[in-house]
């Protein structure tokens, strides 16, 4: 059973008079363990793709299965509750509460889960120590440097424990050298059999990946798996993934 | 988390915090100075003993502006014949008490003499009973001193000590204006505030000071009278009621000629007089409460909308809306209460001063006081909620993308 499985996504919006359609019939699997980059331009449906991957949103039609139930269809509530429990968000810019320590920001995820205190701090020094910020852990978000502080949004992803990573341009905000840091991070993650989806329009970022997805005007373009080669990454296979509905 | 959000905008809050604390101020403040007040003359009432109520030619309180002064100036006195007369026809009371100021002066023992300022007060035995007075060592007045004219006298507790510092004063005698008066007895402190005023006297029989001072024409007595118990309170007034206006001849259809008052009575027209003060307070400060809700709807609004990617991260990794809901509802209610207890404290401080000025003693409304802090947390979670709803339904993909 694949960990997500969507079935005929339509996303559409209604902007005026006319309706847009994000999404036109995506269909996609996604294995337990995977490290997937979705790619595609700007307007392609790609951030539409990783809203609904997210929880944030609900497909118009289609089902979205996440770890073998349906999601597509649940209230604001029930949402709030599988992001809290599935789902780990890394975004561009950060996205941590200004006015918390790292700490604090680690342990909010655990605070909606009603995880006590003793323990939430307990888990959120073990996860700020796994991205190797254990000294940083009392720094406010301006104290910290823009890799720290997309560790520190890593820390927090992780701390439930949720099936999927679900990154949305984690560079995009960093230097170079920075932004390897943070893939190597994603790597050393990947490795370790976590599920990591990074939603991005830069080629080297994907190819850390090991199979990207293109998003192009609302429908999967390709869906290739990523040759590694010995001592750099590279080239793709061209290789057809797994048929979705397989 | 709530505190954080205060803390991060301190002149905002503060600012936000001043209605709210304008509002609990001034009740804390008048309603401290009103239990001052009270408290004061309960204490003074609590100078009779239980169950007993006043008889006097003048009311306690004077509802009728100047023609009612010379209303009650016309009256007839109460008289010692009144009282003997009570006495043996209110045969329901317990016991009935004569006492009469006549005179403040200075009074010296052989060692000391004192400050012109004790009073010289007639009482009867009754009087002991009725105003609470007991009797430290020696004894009360007793019968025979009246009927002897007796020169003798009971001291108050601080007259006591200041004329006789090495104590042993049984057996001595005091002077004053010329005439020594034998001390049978002394009295317990009563503990009064403000100096021991209330223990500064000395009680001499009613008759001995009616043939020394004079005055049994235009001296009007006070009246005690005390009953068996609280049920026949209003039996008993009855019964004197009825005995006096005939020993003092008031015609049928006219009202009393004297005023018949108890703790409860006495109480109750404080009561009543100050509740239009309090009633204005409360308007008053209602207002501004409004007031000080709609500044801080206003300034929840600001905040929701500054904070509005804050939302987004929140429900991103997890807050439901109720989360929402109660994280600003508790940030209005912070704000309150922060300003709410900064208003009590000032008004309790600003009360107690006022009290100090007006020599009561210091009180700590505490019922006002939690009153205040739960109108503060009504007002938090009424003018927070609106904001509170707002921040809650943003869309958690619309509030990450706010910039």
């Amino acid at each position: 059973m694949p960990l997500i499985r969507l079935q005929d996504i339509w996303r559409s919006y209604q902007m005026a008079a006319e309706t847009v359609h994000a999404l036109r019939g995506v269909s996609l699997s996604i294995e337990r363990g995977e490290y997937v980059a979705i790619m595609g331009p700007s307007g392609s449906g790609k951030s539409t793709m990783m809203n609904l991957l997210g929880c944030l949103d609900t497909p118009t039609s289609g089902t979205y299965e996440l770890n073998g139930t349906d999601v597509s269809h649940r209230d604001d509530n029930e949402l709030a509750e599988i992001r809290n429990r599935e789902i780990g968000f890394v975004f561009q810019t950060f996205n941590l509460l200004a006015r918390a320590t790292a700490l604090r920001n680690v342990e909010l995820p655990m605070v909606y889960a009603g995880v006590s205190p003793d323990e939430r701090r307990e888990k959120a020094l073990v996860a700020l120590a796994a991205v190797g910020l254990a000294d940083r852990v009392d720094h406010r978000p301006n104290e910290l440097s823009g890799g720290q502080r997309q560790r520190v949004a890593v820390a927090r992803a992780l701390v439930n424990s949720p099936s999927i990573l679900l990154a949305d341009e984690p560079t995009g905000n960093l230097d170079s050298k920075t932004g390897v840091e943070i893939l190597a991070l994603f790597d050393e993650l990947a490795s370790k059999g976590n599920t990591i989806i990074v939603v991005t329009h830069e080629e080297k970022v994907a190819l850390h990946s090991r199979r990207i997805v293109r998003i192009l005007d609302g429908n999967i373009a390709s869906d290739e798996q990523v040759r590694r080669v010995e001592g750099r990454e590279s080239r793709f296979e061209g290789k057809p993934a797994p048929d979705p509905s397989a | 988390m709530a505190m954080v959000a205060l803390a991060a905008h301190k002149l905002r809050s503060a600012l936000t915090l001043v209605g709210v604390t304008v509002g609990v101020f001034s009740i804390i403040l008048v309603m401290t100075v009103m239990r001052g007040l009270q408290q004061n003359i309960e204490s003074e009432l609590s100078g009779l003993g239980a169950n007993t109520f006043t008889i006097e030619k003048w009311p306690a309180i004077n509802f009728e502006g100047p023609s009612g002064w010379e209303r009650f100036r016309r009256r007839k006195n109460l008289s010692y014949q009144h009282w003997q007369a009570l006495r043996e026809q209110a045969t329901r009371a317990r016991s009935v008490a004569a006492e009469a100021p006549f005179a403040m002066g200075e009074v010296a023992s052989r060692f000391e003499r004192s400050n012109p300022d004790v009073a010289v007060n007639g009482v009867t035995p009754e009087t002991f009973l009725a105003r609470n007075w007991l009797v430290e060592a020696g004894r009360a007045l007793l019968p025979g001193d009246l009927d002897g004219s007796r020169n003798v006298c009971v001291l108050g507790n601080t007259i006591m000590k200041k004329l006789f510092p090495q104590g042993g004063a049984l057996r001595e005698t005091v002077k004053f204006s010329g005439v020594n008066y034998q001390i049978v007895g002394y009295l317990e402190p009563k503990g009064g505030f403000g100096g021991q005023a209330q223990d500064n006297f000395i009680l001499i029989p009613i008759t001995t000071g009616l043939n020394r001072f004079g005055g049994a024409q235009w001296r009007s007595l006070t009246l005690y009278v005390q009953t068996h118990n609280q049920d026949e309170m209003e039996d008993t007034v009855e019964q004197v009621r009825g005995v006096l206006r005939k020993v003092r001849k008031v015609p049928p259809g006219e009202v009393d000629d004297f005023e018949i008052s108890s703790n409860d009575s006495l109480i109750q027209q404080f009561r009543d007089l100050t509740l239009a003060v309090r009633v204005g307070v409360a308007v008053v400060s209602s207002i501004a409460l409004l007031a000080a809700g709609i500044g801080i709807m206003n300034i929840m609004l600001v905040s929701v909308t500054e904070r509005t990617r804050e939302i987004g991260i929140r429900r991103a990794i997890g807050a439901k809306k109720r989360n929402i809901l109660t994280q600003f509802i508790m940030e209005a209610v912070v704000i309150c209460e922060v300003g709410g207890l900064i208003g009590v404290i000032l008004g309790v401080a600003g009360g107690n001063a006022g009290a100090y000025y007006l020599k009561l003693p210091p009180v700590f409304p505490v019922d006002w006081a939690i009153i205040g802090l739960a109108i503060c947390s009504v007002v938090g979670i009424v003018f927070g909620t609106y904001p509170a709803i707002k921040a809650a339904n943003l869309d958690p993909v619309e509030s990450l993308r706010y910039e």
